[in-house]
């Protein structure tokens, strides 16, 4: 399963490692990542593949949520088939 | 790669903009539990909701979690159950009891269907159960009823119309100690749909499969939100934006609901793509008609706006989902929106102003508190009004309206929750007694006859 891993705060430096980190522990598989700096924020797109991560998406939402708060970022987790259904026909 | 915008909008609607799937909600076929003695159809009913239902919280909290939309609610419909009580007329309360109980043991936000279909004509059985609403509804906490009066085929009923007032009444004195909070979960109907997935007024109709997932999205402070931008622009620009918005949202729903659907094991239905407010800031329908233009929902245009947003929300639904249902237009119940609320409170949205709005919108006068002294006659009168808007012009309306016991013009009641708080808006001083008093049934419209 795909999933979009959203990350969007205040910039610092580690942002990147720390997150990357946590979804390597978990073996989730990045596919894909773009970020920038939209008006004063960071923002960073992730699309992951979930496939054989070692914990169900719901714990995975809940480690990565407390992560971010930890970090002072504010992190989204959603299966990509949202965005799919909303923004394609 | 997805684009980052239409990510990050998504976001934004859910964080900023109050996006959220209103409500899932699973209709039950409960007719193979109807046995003559009400102990055991009750208790049959229970095990069998319970035992439909028993995963419908846990796939919602899984969804919620997996695709990042709230659900707001989770709620069952049943068959109207005066199908349920013909063999044990006065004992209806029993059944209540034990749907009530079930709603609560699966752990749904609400139970829908203590209804009865009473259009045409009343059986003894209908009568009685009917009868049972009052107290049904002083004696559980998450049931709703509802009780549909008139079609545009069949006419409308005028003696379930007279009792229907009778039965508000009661049904606020019988809850008085929580301000006839009970009439909140109780909805009059003309032209009722069988497959809608909101409060009150769900149930789950014959023609129906076993077992259904409907689902309801809202939106309002999304739409809101995408008409800021469109200070100055002409309103078929504006008709277009909240087309493509409600577009998304219903795309969400749909995702949604067949994700359901699949999980629990049941039928796809519809998905009904009302705006439906809450009485939190930033999620009201009557600040995007202020958007489009208005000073204070209520005045001149009032019926234009909400005419052209309900109409565009389903153009643009219609196109997202596969099923649409429902009752799929503009919700405006009063003491469910704050910018009603608002208007209500400095006089500028008027019960006339709310009938000529619910000529152009779902679903009618919705959640409007009245003094306590108004007459079961009056309150008949008002529900006579709209079941005829809906009867002429083949489309669904309803009279959600509480009496509050003591209370009157300038005074307000606060149901708390979804539900809200409401001033009690001024019913007009003049009799319709004899009118309602007539009874007998209302001819369809000649345009019913299109055979």
């Amino acid at each position: 399963m795909k999933a979009i891993v959203t990350v969007i705060g205040k910039d610092k430096p580690g942002i990147i490692a720390r997150v990357s980190a946590s979804l390597a522990e978990n073996n989730v598989n990045i596919e894909d990542i773009s970020q920038t700096i939209m008006q004063g924020n960071f923002t960073m797109l992730m699309q992951c593949d979930f496939e054989n991560a070692t914990k169900s998406l719901k714990e995975l939402k809940a480690v990565l949520v407390a992560l971010g708060e930890e970090i002072g970022v504010s992190i989204h987790v959603q299966h990509e088939d949202i965005f799919n259904a909303m923004h394609k026909i | 790669m997805l684009n980052r915008k239409e990510i990050l909008e998504t976001i934004d609607m859910v964080e900023k903009e109050h996006f959220d799937v209103r409500t899932i909600t699973m209709g039950i076929s409960l007719l193979p539990c109807v046995r003559d003695d009400a102990k055991l159809t009750a208790s049959l009913c229970y095990d069998r909701i319970c035992k439909k239902a028993e995963k419908i919280v846990k796939v919602a909290t899984d969804l919620e979690a997996e695709y990042g939309i709230p659900i707001i609610n989770k709620r069952v419909s049943i068959t109207p159950a005066s199908l349920l009580t013909s063999s044990f007329c006065g004992q209806e309360v029993i059944l209540a009891k034990a749907l009530d109980n079930a709603a609560k043991t699966v752990g749904v936000d609400f139970l829908g269907g203590y209804s009865a279909l009473v259009q045409k004509g009343m059986t003894s059985y209908e009568q009685s159960f009917i009868k049972s609403i009052p107290e049904a509804l002083a004696v559980t906490d998450r049931m709703c009823s509802s009780v549909n009066v008139g079609t545009s085929k069949a006419g409308i009923n005028m003696d379930a119309v007279r009792l229907m007032g009778e039965i508000i009444k009661e049904t606020a004195e019988k809850t008085k100690d929580r301000d006839g909070f009970g009439c909140a979960k109780l909805v009059v109907f003309c032209n009722a749909v069988e497959d809608n997935p909101f409060m009150a007024g769900a149930f789950h109709g014959l023609s129906e499969g076993e077992t259904v997932i409907n689902v309801g999205v809202s939106g309002p402070g999304v739409v809101h939100h995408a008409l800021k931008s469109l200070k100055g622009a002409s309103v078929d620009e504006v008709a277009e934006t909240i087309k493509k918005t409600a577009f998304k949202i219903t795309r969400a729903g749909q995702l949604i609901a067949k994700e359901a659907s699949k999980r629990l094991n049941a039928e796809f239905g519809i998905v009904d793509l009302s705006l439906a407010p809450t009485p939190v800031m930033g999620d009201s329908v009557a600040h995007i008609l202020e958007e489009i233009g208005l000073d204070c929902v209520g005045g001149h245009g009032t019926t234009a706006a909400l005419a052209m947003l309900n109409d565009a929300v389903k153009k643009g639904g219609v196109m997202a989902s596969s099923n649409v249902g429902g009752l799929s237009g503009a919700f405006i119940p009063v003491s469910e929106d704050i910018g009603m609320i608002t208007a209500a409170e400095k006089g500028a949205i008027t019960l006339s102003k709310l009938e000529a709005m619910t000529c152009v919108c779902s679903v009618g006068i919705d959640m409007v508190a009245v003094p306590g002294d108004t007459s079961a006659a009056v309150l008949s009168g008002m529900i006579a009004d709209e079941a005829a808007i809906g009867m002429i012009n083949n489309k669904t309306t309803a009279v959600r309206v509480i009496p509050v016991p003591g209370k009157t013009v300038g005074d307000s009641v606060e149901f708390g929750g979804l539900l809200g708080s409401a001033p009690i808006m001024a019913v007009s001083p003049y009799s319709c007694e004899k009118f309602i008093s007539r009874g007998g049934r209302m001819p369809a419209p000649i345009h019913s006859n299109k055979n």
